[in-house]
């Protein structure tokens, strides 16, 4: 507790909470990581993450570590990734993974099931053209499985596939041989994964305790 | 007495079958008229035993009736089926072939009413303790008689007694899992669902023999299911656990009115062995990922809901006894409270029964069912607080502090005993590969020991099971076999189920004839409202005004506080009578008036229903996706939050929240996994499962749907593969498409000839079973599919689906070249004209470059034909399956492919004639 409120920027807090929606406990804790992580600098690189013990067993690892060097996770238009990223940065990735309040409307859920949704879709579409494509719906499937070995690789390909067909199908219907399909657009993603609430399980339970002593 | 007794039940029975049977006037009448002979059969041998007079009249004349009924039971189902013969005009074996419905209802229909009256009769002896000696003592008398003329070598003796106990509890259980066949839920009764006002049931099965006489093929035969309404209507509106109830009391009365003792739900026969299979086969099928996400709000509700719930009910019953013109001021304010206590945990056997039927979201569901699950410790906990305390007759602060300690004991303690016996089951199975035919048994037993070692403790019984199922489940499934899983979820299934049906059975029996006495139940209601208020605060899911509603109309009660009531005391507990009366009116208030009214309410309030559509890929790898990602934000954040507790890993083991000590996911990989589960055997991850079924459903569904317009809008034939390719070649369009007709001509050959693989694959594994136990046919396609793609180099492996430019026209042609004469496909004819075609595609050339029998190429051919057949026409099921074919040797291919012919689509070809003997 004692520890943010003795920090001297909590101009800068206030105006990061209106930004990102964070409580300024949170968002004193999450410095708190970030400076752990950063070995107290202002900045933090790819090869910081490495240090996250547990983020080693994810098979998303990488995935997940880009999407913090993400351009477009921070303006609407920002293209190509960064090499750094500052605290704000850092909270601003973090919010996506806030949960709702607790009373929204029916637009703001939409809202920030777009938001969320947005999110993914940015993961997958490494090469920011707008749509996924197999290849990289491929590459998704197969981070996904890369833990499970030659078994894994074969049947990733498989499992992609089916699932691009699948949206092909859903989302454009009859297609003669000759048409070609290029990939998921943003609105048929958001039309595939209606069923899955995004908006209620793409959350973290942000704690208003301090662990960063716990970790390692 | 015996015939007294038939004519009783006869009386008693037959306005009531008569209000069931909906075949007409025939059956009734022939059912009467059969009743009416074993009566008045027994009465003859009732009065010849008494003029033989002496010791064995009661008992004796009583059981030579009952067997005179069973005698007559063949005799009277066949005339009755004679009747109902002449009645349809048609011949008893048309009636088996064609499965007529009415005649297989009222078949049931008679069984059940013959088992009826034989409970009944097999009950009566129950009360007769007093009367003489029966029949087989009575023979061994005749030695002490000597003027009694020596008797010949009895041929046929009678010895009831000996089977008595195993009898009637086989009669029961009979009983009951008739009743589960009367019993059709209504989600599976589709028609009766859309017009639920207008009279069905009856109307059903014309429809369904005019269906079956469509049908030509006697395999349609197994596929339409045995519609038997007990009560069709009637099963829209009132859950089954009421039904059951209803038939027990319909029991119970009927042995009242005899004049006997209904049969009370003792309190050992429900804690030993009717609570247990339910509560095991709870705990092994609980859903581990929303029951851990939620933890918190169930503890909360178990726990806090509980004891809050507990203090309410016992102040407010106790401010009602202090109120003056109640005359229950002798009522003091422990056993109120002890009442509380029982009254106020919720009964996971009726809570399932109900929120099964429901569908309700997955989410209210767990939480009902979580917290009337941990509840257990709670309840147990402050009975037996309550009732030390009521005998002590003080309070001090000392013993609240003990009771809460003892609530720790008892609920971690219960626990641990539970995770002791699940470690040590997953241990055992470690080393059953030999045996694999008790493996099952491991399970069962380990966990029943730890459920009696908890009770010795008086520790948490219930949460010792479900804590030795949840801990077992994991590890025992990676170690035993497919079969024996298979085997202990039917077994666990089918004990829970009977062992339900029993207890709402016996509720009812042991009802028989109470008096009744208002309760209230409304304080719960309240209690669990203002609960969900505090709770919203510690959620992510907040729960709704509505949800909140459902979770407090969900507190169904039943037998556990029934059994816990009976077990009180009767000397410090005077009221015991009345609490009886009480706890069982609330019983039947929950379970008839909520269990009724809640299906209507969660319509009406429109809440969040389960989903009845399986999840698309799409969803399960995000489902996936999003696990990972948010395990990893959490990584990345440092806050051990719900991810870090469950299933992160795409491996198979999950963790445990029962241990939450620390890191489990690695601890539990580096150690634990390495203990417990033997070798290299890995279950395949969930994404991969799940692909794997999706893709044998699919093939199975299309194929038996018979065309692409029952297949469900996933997956419909319009887009093709070529279509998402990043690089498509098609330049032969001028192909003329198939004709619908076509394809539906080449469907139906298909389906005809998974059918009959289908049928002799089951057959063939019913040998296996008893030939070699070993045997995992499942297994073993996975390992060898697996190898296979190991030795595989990835250039082999491209497919031409994968292959950047396939040849031109390749698929299309084919399935030309098919659907012009699909009867041909293993001919060899069209094998020569199709290697040049297939040729084209990189990976065939294996096969042709090596020389080869021209059997093996025809095979070899015929399964590329048949997968290119399924990419055009059925949409790319098949790619694995062809993939892995290629490239390997000879001898791998053959018994690779039949188990694939098997398991995919197998087109007809000279190979059938190799499997015939198989077919009966």
């Amino acid at each position: 507790m004692g520890s943010f409120q003795s920090l001297p920027d909590d101009h800068h807090y206030r105006n990061l909470s209106k930004k990102t929606g964070f409580s300024l406990e949170q968002i004193g804790i999450l410095h708190n990581r970030f400076k752990q992580l950063s070995l107290n600098e202002e900045i933090l690189r790819r090869d910081d993450f490495n240090k996250v013990q547990d983020l080693k067993d994810n098979p998303i690892r990488s995935q997940i570590v880009e999407a913090f060097f993400d351009r477009r996770n921070f303006h609407k238009d920002g293209v190509g990734s960064m090499e750094e990223i500052g605290f704000e940065e850092f909270l601003t990735v973090m919010s996506y993974f806030r949960a709702p309040a607790l009373h929204t409307t029916e637009e703001q859920r939409e809202v920030i099931r777009r938001a969320k949704l947005r999110f993914l879709f940015n993961m997958h579409d490494t090469d920011n053209d707008g749509t996924i494509t197999l290849e990289e719906y491929r590459h998704v499937v197969e981070e996904l499985l890369s833990r499970s070995g030659s078994l894994g690789k074969e049947t990733a390909k498989g499992i992609a596939d089916t699932a691009m067909l699948e949206v092909a199908s859903i989302s454009v219907g009859h297609m003669a041989p000759d048409e070609f399909y290029e990939g998921i657009t943003f609105e048929q993603f958001l039309k595939i994964l209606k069923g899955l609430e995004i908006e209620t399980r793409m959350n973290i339970h942000f704690l208003n305790m301090d662990t960063t002593v716990l970790c390692k | 007495m015996w015939g007294d007794a038939v004519e009783i039940a006869a009386v008693v029975m037959v306005p009531g079958s008569q209000a069931r049977l909906d075949s007409g006037f025939m059956e009734t009448s022939v059912l009467t008229s059969i009743l009416c002979s074993p009566t008045l059969a027994s009465s003859q041998q009732q009065s010849h035993f008494r003029d033989r007079g002496g010791s064995h009249c009661g008992r004796g004349s009583c059981w030579q009736g009952f067997i005179c009924v069973a005698a007559h039971i063949p005799a009277r189902i066949s005339g009755f089926l004679a009747q109902n013969q002449l009645a349809h005009r048609t011949t008893w074996s048309d009636n088996i072939v064609s499965g007529h419905q009415t005649s297989i209802m009222d078949r049931l229909k008679c069984t059940t009413f013959i088992l009826f009256l034989m409970l009944v009769a097999s009950l009566l002896p129950l009360g007769g303790h007093a009367s003489p000696p029966e029949m087989g003592t009575g023979n061994g008398d005749t030695g002490h008689k000597p003027n009694y003329t020596k008797k010949a070598f009895p041929v046929l003796s009678f010895d009831y007694k000996n089977v008595r106990i195993p009898f009637e509890i086989s009669l029961w259980v009979l009983l009951a899992s008739l009743m589960k066949l009367g019993y059709v839920p209504p989600c599976q009764q589709p028609m009766a669902l859309n017009n639920s006002l207008s009279p069905r049931g009856v109307g059903q099965c014309p429809e369904a023999s005019v269906k079956l006489k469509k049908a030509s093929d006697t395999q349609r035969l197994l596929t339409v299911p045995l519609r038997f309404h007990l009560i069709p209507r009637v099963s829209n509106i009132v859950p089954e656990s009421c039904l059951l109830i209803v038939v027990g009391l319909l029991i119970g009365g009927l042995i009242k009115f005899v004049g006997e003792d209904p049969p009370v739900l003792s309190s050992k026969l429900f804690f030993f062995y009717l609570l247990p299979p339910i509560i095991l086969d709870a705990g092994y099928f609980l859903p581990m990922r929303p029951f851990t996400e939620n933890l918190g709000t169930i503890l909360m509700f178990a726990v806090v809901g509980t004891l809050w719930n507990a203090f309410f009910i016992g102040g407010v019953l106790y401010g009602v006894c202090q109120l003056k013109g109640v005359n229950l001021e002798n009522m003091d304010l422990l056993s109120c409270l002890l009442f509380g206590s029982v009254v106020s945990a919720v009964d996971p056997v009726a809570v399932l029964a109900v929120f099964e039927e429901i569908h309700i979201n997955e989410l209210l569901h767990i939480l009902v069912f979580g917290e009337s699950l941990l509840n257990d410790a709670v309840t147990v906990v402050l009975y037996h607080l309550f009732e030390e305390f009521s005998s002590v007759g003080s309070i001090t602060v000392t013993d609240v502090f003990l009771g809460i300690v003892c609530f720790l004991v008892v609920s971690f303690g219960g626990i641990m005993v539970g995770a002791i016996y699940g470690i040590l089951a997953a241990f055992t199975s470690r080393f059953t590969s030999h045996t694999r035919v008790i493996e099952p048994l491991f399970v069962f037993v380990y966990s029943y020991l730890a459920y009696l070692s908890a009770e010795v403790f008086h520790l948490s019984g219930i949460m010792a099971l479900i804590a030795c199922g949840a801990v077992t489940r994991p590890y025992v499934e990676a170690n035993i076999s497919h079969k024996s899983h298979t085997t202990i979820k039917y077994f666990l299934k089918m004990w829970s189920s009977v062992s339900e049906t029993l207890i709402f059975i016996f509720l009812g029996v042991s009802t028989g004839g109470r008096r009744a006495q208002l309760e209230l139940d409304l304080c719960d209601l309240y209690g669990v409202i203002g609960l969900t208020l505090v709770i919203n605060k510690f959620r992510i899911v907040k729960l709704t005004t509505k949800d909140q509603f459902i979770i407090a109309y969900g507190g169904l009660r039943g037998a556990i506080a029934f059994s816990l009531i009976y077990l009180l005391d009767k000397d410090h507990f005077a009221m015991k009578e009345m609490f009886l009366t009480a706890i069982i009116t609330v019983i039947f208030f929950t379970v008839f008036v909520q269990g009724m009214t809640i299906r209507p309410l969660v319509d009406l309030l429109a809440v969040k229903k389960k989903q009845e559509t399986k999840r698309s890929i799409n969803e399960e790898i995000h489902t996936q996706f999003l696990d990972h990602l948010l395990t990893g934000i959490e990584d990345i954040c440092g806050h051990y939050g719900h991810h870090h507790w469950k299933d992160n890993s795409s491996d198979q083991i999950k963790a445990h929240p029962f241990l939450p000590l620390f890191r489990l996911n690695r601890f539990n990989k580096k150690y634990v996994k390495k203990c417990l589960i033997v070798g290299e055997r890995s279950k395949e991850p969930q994404l991969i499962a799940f692909y794997h079924k999706m893709e044998f459903k699919q093939a199975i569904e299309l194929v038996e749907s018979g065309g692409a317009s029952k297949l469900p809008s996933a997956m419909p034939s319009t887009v093709s593969m070529q279509n998402i390719q990043p690089k498509k070649v098609s330049q032969d369009r001028a192909l003329p498409q198939v004709s619908k007709a076509r394809e539906e001509e080449i469907r139906k050959i298909l389906r005809t000839n998974l059918q009959k693989t289908r049928l002799r694959l089951r057959s063939y594994n019913r040998h296996t079973l008893v030939a070699d136990p070993d045997d995992d046919g499942w297994d073993d396609f996975l390992i060898k599919r697996n190898r296979i793609k190991d030795l595989d180099k990835m250039s082999h492996m491209t497919h031409h689906l994968t292959v950047p430019a396939p040849p031109p026209d390749s698929p299309t042609i084919a399935r030309a070249r098919l659907s012009s004469d699909p009867q041909a496909w293993g001919n060899k004819p069209v094998i020569e004209d199709i290697k040049p075609v297939t040729g084209g595609i990189p990976t065939i050339k294996v096969e042709l470059a090596s020389p080869q029998s021209p059997e093996s190429v025809c095979v070899v051919d015929e399964f590329k034909k048949d997968s290119n057949e399924q990419e055009d026409g059925l949409v790319m099921k098949a790619m694995s399956l062809v993939s892995k074919k290629d490239g390997t040797g000879e001898d791998d291919i053959e018994p690779q492919q039949r188990l694939q012919r098997c398991l995919s689509d197998p087109g007809p070809s000279a190979e059938e004639e190799e499997d015939e003997p198989f077919l009966p």
